[in-house]
């Protein structure tokens, strides 16, 4: 017991067992026992009693310097103290770089495709019309950032000062980032991991200088993985007003939602509402309106009248979104008499009063 | 010493890295000569065992986009079908969509439930020879949200692959989330000791799209998964009442067409908007049966023969 003490002590020492997995560090104990056994001739214990003891409950967990293992262990002031669960660092100084922008809104689908980056953008665009407004919109989807070409900023750069990377500014009032314009051009891919994308959400957030906003919008990536735990764990020291949920009406596109949704309420982020995009198509010629997407299970309007959340409004499909998206302009102000731009500009205004 | 045998000290650069056995503080270490032969970088176990189990498999597909909502997992699922149409074919299909599962509802397989057994889990039975697998039958309910970050993902990924009995089969296909990320690395990597015959490419025709689709395009190239062709979806609308023909998602750049000239691949087809898609996948039936005279049935048709000719 004394020499597993002694073992135990060491590896403490040199900070060892925070940074292996329990399982794993059984095992190489186990390992090291018995190679000190084959040293030394007499008989030591090396099973059974020895583990419980050197049973480290993980410096994160609520045992961390409480449970009866950690008896002896030097570490153990430190973990009782609770120094050794504290958090990213990153989410403090995010805190404090984003405690000056008054409004952030995440736009959120379970689903892919259903116009979330379309939104985010007009959203952005209709919110800086208002030239007394500062309006920022961060593009976090990693693998396919649509906002460059949307905002007509394809090319643009990203350049880095004293006080962290400079947004791409589309007017003098309206700031863009995007992992679109780090890349070499916009064919290039980006494949990476889980960790790599946390990576970059985090500096986006930390390190851009964005300067004074009245608003932050966050475009996601369709899914419920780690840019979104990302997002709002890093966002965890703000206020976050809340999530726009976008989806189209048929009931594949709502059971992502659904899902969605429950993230939220997972993560205990404020639901501002839901859009229904491609809600319907009007025949320019004959003026015959389609359900391209059939409501099968009712839309949005009763997917949000049994889940208590506000339906924010439906938008029409029309073929003149897809090209200003395209082109990099806003629709809103291109058909601004438009029955989508008028929808638009409803939601917008119902959001944000 | 033991220490360093265990691989426990701070400037051990790591089994599996370039250094590892070469490195100065590898000097002294035992394990020094087995980091230098290379052994301890072997791959993942999985790897080889999943290359046994679906060695009998004749073709493996994966329907990949750069891009969401374009109608990857409508494809995968109407494939699955016009293929299992010939009842002397085995065909698989396996989602790998982790967040948003929509298989089963498109094949109407909602509610069922996966089986465990000496043989591995069993998959669901659309027809005698359709089966599919999906995270949808492991949920409690369809609302049921799985928030996994990267590696718990390919985690279960590597058991769909491994542990899933398909049985003998001439086609899998392999339907997954938009993106190049966690999920397509792993599927690639798994299936590595393998062969796949390909990846069938779905875009629609605005450039928006596009730019995500060239993209994964990149992503097949870098992991030298051929590209079977592209399909370009939601190409058109033609009225119902007057027959007119919008371009709902403009081709501004030329659409699926030009890129495929451009990048020197097969266009595979082009499939029109049809509300009776929508609606078929909604209530979980193959829309080839519902409305087989519909030109976006027919174009669905051409696909499949031209892909598997």
């Amino acid at each position: 017991a004394s020499i597993c003490c002694k073992i135990k002590e060491i590896l403490f020492k040199h900070g060892l067992l925070f940074s292996i997995r329990h399982q794993n560090w059984v095992q190489i104990m186990y390992r090291v026992l018995i190679s000190m056994r084959c040293l030394n001739k007499n008989n030591i214990l090396i099973s059974g009693l020895c583990f419980p003891l050197l049973d480290c409950p993980g410096t994160k967990s609520e045992q961390a310097g409480k449970s009866a293992s950690c008896q002896g262990c030097p570490n153990q002031k430190l973990c009782a103290s609770g120094a050794t669960k504290a958090p990213d660092p990153a989410i403090a100084e995010i805190g404090i770089k984003l405690s000056t922008v008054k409004h952030k809104i995440l736009v959120l689908s379970g689903k892919g495709g259903v116009g979330k980056s379309t939104f985010s953008a007009h959203l952005a665009h209709a919110l800086a019309s208002d030239t007394t407004k500062e309006v920022a919109l961060l593009d976090v989807d990693i693998c396919g950032p649509s906002i460059p070409r949307i905002m007509g900023l394809e090319g643009e750069q990203v350049h880095q000062s004293g006080s962290g990377w400079s947004p791409v500014y589309v007017e003098d009032n309206l700031a863009v980032m995007s992992i679109g314009f780090l890349l070499g051009g916009p064919d290039d891919a980006v494949i990476w991991r889980g960790p790599k994308k946390n990576g970059m959400i985090k500096q986006f957030l930390r390190d851009v200088d964005w300067g004074e906003l009245d608003y932050l919008i966050v475009d996601t990536p369709p899914g419920t993985s780690d840019e979104h735990l990302s997002i709002v764990q890093y966002l965890s020291s703000t206020h976050v007003d809340g999530a726009v949920i976008i989806t189209t009406p048929q009931e594949v596109s709502l059971q992502d939602v659904r899902k969605e949704i429950r993230f939220c309420k997972k993560v205990k982020l404020p639901i501002i509402g839901v859009v229904e995009n491609m809600s319907g198509f009007v025949c320019p010629k004959c003026k015959n309106t389609s359900q391209i997407f059939p409501p099968t299970s009712g839309g949005a309007e009763k997917m949000c009248a049994d889940l208590n959340l506000p339906l924010l409004g439906k938008v029409p499909l029309d073929p003149r979104i897809a090209q200003s998206c395209d082109e990099g302009r806003s629709f809103l102000s291109e058909v601004p008499d438009s029955p989508a731009a008028q929808a638009y500009q409803r939601i917008v205004q119902s959001e944000c009063v």
